[in-house]
């Protein structure tokens, strides 16, 4: 009978809808990492000679390379000889599979995390590649794509059927050398998408990339290569989910994107890898490297992120605006509640004249979260008319977790024009109660406050994805809350 | 039950941050009854609107508060809401980035799924905020902006009414919603109000002035000091407060608290 503090409390039960595991029979190599584990993983990929060696050259970088100290994130030192560092559920046939070869467990598992691998009349506008661990499992649509010229498949098939093309943009932007983790991923990556538009085409929908981690004690390192040619444009969507273990695990991918002349990009991430429970226990390490570079005039690259998973994630999707006139642009929001940890942000690096970036950072704590946005924006010298607006807000749910801002910026042109605005604000218990005095639940506020929070990023989703990370984020503050 | 009055307040005691404010309310609303509350600052006036309401930080010690016959201080603040109690609050707290529109229908739909009516559609809704947005002259763009946020004082209050005639209560209570208010602004809240008046709905107007009275016109009036009721009449019980100030009500009177200076 009493009204007694209902305060904005600890984080509770949190439910994490894509935790199961599916019972499948897997094909791994023994845990741990040596020359012998990369030539087996180029030889299973039946790779050309010139890949295995750009693998070892990769591999003996990293030997020589220590893990990166500076992000704000903590966790205790990984083993990195007890991962396993390929793992691929078996299959009957080789070679490209069509989707009545591939195994119906798997289907229904994609089934299951709302993947259409059946190519289906109500969502055609979308084509999957489905990477299940280590390996490529369905791409949809590829013929109806292959008519306009587009090539969506797997980074396996590409190697093996358009080598030239691999040879030619693989490294190109993130250098086997590039950092710690992007370079383990050289020497080990298994798989990934590879998506070729060619000139003038616009893609006739929108291109996804669903990544599930299955297997236990299993790293995933993918590989991404888009190259959009001269006046191309398309849309490309990233998903991540992962069962929930007690473990640890790994998750080092790299992204690569190659805008040519007027040629637009946008790449949307909805990240809902396991989070780890509200302990802190579990969880994947996301660390992940996504850069592209506008390489000719007018190109575009747009980055859309909805981090919401992950133990920790550090990744910092930047563009690299080489092309007179060309636009580079970061959209984020960032969840991290019970005891994930995100260091997060962009870099925008300006070389061509009147280049133009737009970030705009939306990151939300609660529980016991950490959450740093960390951005850099250069203007290099010959950067004539370049022009950046940076917008960085932060919303705390709760007085126990932490918002950081560590903006980098670094001009060498006097012509540059920078905008940098940051907020901070806090959800209230004079606003959680405003809308419960009009008949609306504490969690259907808190959802409220944090959509509003990040409208700006979601209008820059593609439809179906902007109402999915809604609801995620919805889940992922569940019990937010008191 | 069915012969029990609307909204029965027996020796509430509240208090804030371990200061007792409340000491002893007692208070009988029936259906249709408009009272006001009157008292000088720091009686309690804003704290039993709060109680009621159920916001946190007011610690109900003794006491008990039947509406419709259910224990209403059992009652999660959301259900409150959905069973008819709506406070007109005193300072509306600013919602960025959600608007008004949203929030209001959110708000509606969630009382009409409670009481087992069909949700609005946006159309529908829309209709009716156009409807009832005349009610209190607000502006149509004021329903489009984020919650309260950059609204003028004046608007505030004047959402505060839009909201009570959207979400139909059948207990609303005006905690101070004259304070702020230049007399035009006074002239439409209150107006609205009133149209707002039914037999169906039962109002508690808590304000500080007497000014208000003279716009919505109360069946019973109460004086509360220091935590409880000290004397409770007709609307005439006004015009003597207007005359006299509190310190005559107060068995003993706390230093300085007279006739209110306007000091708002």
């Amino acid at each position: 009978m009493v009204t007694e503090n209902a305060s904005i409390l600890e984080l509770t039960n949190r439910e994490y809808k894509a935790g199961f595991v599916t019972d499948i029979e897997s094909e791994s190599v023994p845990p741990g990492l040596n020359e012998d584990v990369v030539r087996l993983i180029s030889a299973k990929k039946k790779e050309p000679e010139w890949l295995l060696e750009w693998r070892l050259k990769a591999y003996r970088h990293w030997l020589t390379m220590k893990e990166p100290t500076w992000q704000n994130v903590h966790y205790p030192p990984i083993d990195y000889q007890s991962i396993v560092y390929y793992s691929a559920p078996k299959v009957k046939t080789d070679g490209p599979k069509s989707l009545e070869d591939v195994d119906p467990k798997l289907l229904e598992t994609y089934e299951k995390l709302g993947i259409p691998l059946r190519e289906r009349a109500k969502l055609a506008g979308v084509a999957v590649d489905a990477v299940f661990d280590s390996v490529s499992v369905a791409t949809t649509f590829r013929e109806q794509l292959s008519k306009v010229g587009i090539i969506f498949c797997s980074f396996s098939e590409a190697v093996q059927n358009h080598p030239e093309l691999v040879k030619k943009y693989l490294g190109t932007v993130v250098p086997y050398t590039d950092n710690y983790f992007a370079t383990l991923n050289s020497a080990v990556f298994s798989d990934g998408s590879f998506c070729y538009i060619p000139k003038g085409v616009r893609s006739p929908m929108e291109l996804s990339t669903y990544f599930r981690i299955n297997s236990a004690n299993t790293g995933q390192f993918e590989r991404t290569l888009i190259v959009a040619e001269e006046g191309s444009y398309v849309s490309y969507l990233e998903g991540c989910t992962a069962p929930i273990r007690d473990e640890n695990q790994l998750h080092a991918a790299v992204v690569e994107l190659i805008a040519l002349e007027n040629a637009e990009i946008k790449y949307s991430t909805v990240q809902n890898w396991y989070p780890g429970d509200k302990d802190g226990k579990g969880g994947i390490y996301n660390f992940v490297t996504k850069r592209g570079a506008c390489r000719g005039r007018r190109s575009k690259i747009s980055w859309t992120q909805v981090e919401t998973g992950s133990s920790i994630t550090w990744k910092y999707p930047s563009c690299i605006l080489q092309g007179d006139d060309s636009v580079g642009e970061f959209y984020s929001v960032a969840v991290t509640n019970n005891r994930q940890q995100a260091d997060t942000g962009t870099k925008m690096i300006h070389i061509g004249k009147n280049t133009k970036s737009t970030i705009v950072s939306k990151g939300i704590s609660a529980g016991h979260g950490q959450n740093t946005y960390r951005g850099m924006v250069k203007i290099l010298g010959k950067a004539d008319g370049a022009r950046n607006y940076s917008q960085c807000d932060s919303l705390l749910i709760g007085d126990k977790c932490g918002a950081h801002t560590f903006p980098y910026i670094e001009v060498n042109n006097s012509t540059a024009q920078m905008e940098h605005e940051a907020s901070t604000s806090k959800i209230g218990e004079d606003q959680i109660f405003y809308f419960q005095q009009r008949g609306i639940s504490p969690e259907e506020a808190v959802n409220m406050i944090v959509n509003g929070f990040c409208k700006v990023v979601f209008k820059e989703l593609p439809m179906e994805f902007a109402v999915e990370a809604q609801k995620l984020l919805g889940v992922s503050l569940e019990g937010s809350v008191g | 039950m069915a012969n029990s009055p609307f909204l029965e307040i027996h020796n509430l005691h509240a208090s804030v941050a371990g200061n007792e404010i409340l000491r002893g309310v007692e208070l009988t609303v029936n259906r249709g009854e408009v009272h006001a509350v009157m008292g000088p600052n720091g009686s309690g006036k804003s704290t039993l609107a709060h109680v009621l309401a159920g916001r946190p930080g007011y610690t109900v010690t003794e006491g008990k508060v039947l509406y419709k016959g259910q224990d209403l201080l059992a009652m999660a603040p959301e259900l409150r809401a959905r069973e008819g109690v709506f406070l007109a609050f005193q300072y509306p707290v600013e919602i960025p980035g959600v608007s008004n529109v949203y929030f209001l229908k959110a708000a509606v739909n969630a009382i009409r799924k409670h009481r087992g009516l069909p949700e609005y559609d946006a159309m529908e809704f829309l209709a009716l905020v156009r409807q009832k947005a005349k009610l209190v002259e607000i502006d149509e763009d004021l329903v489009k902006r984020p919650v309260n946020e950059g609204f003028s004082g004046g608007e505030k209050k004047r959402n505060e009414i839009f909201q009570m005639a959207l979400l139909d209560p059948a207990l609303a209570i005006l905690d101070e919603t004259d304070s702020g208010l230049d007399i035009d602004a006074l002239r439409i809240v209150a107006g609205g109000v009133n149209q707002l008046r039914s037999p169906e709905r039962s109002m508690i107007v808590v304000t500080h002035y007497q000014r208000l009275l003279n716009y919505i016109v109360p069946d019973f009036l109460h004086v509360l000091v220091e935590g409880r009721i000290v004397r409770s009449g007709g609307k005439e019980l006004a015009l003597e407060l207007e005359e006299k100030g509190y310190a005559w009500l107060e068995k003993e009177p706390p230093p300085s608290v007279g006739v209110p200076a306007g000091a708002h």
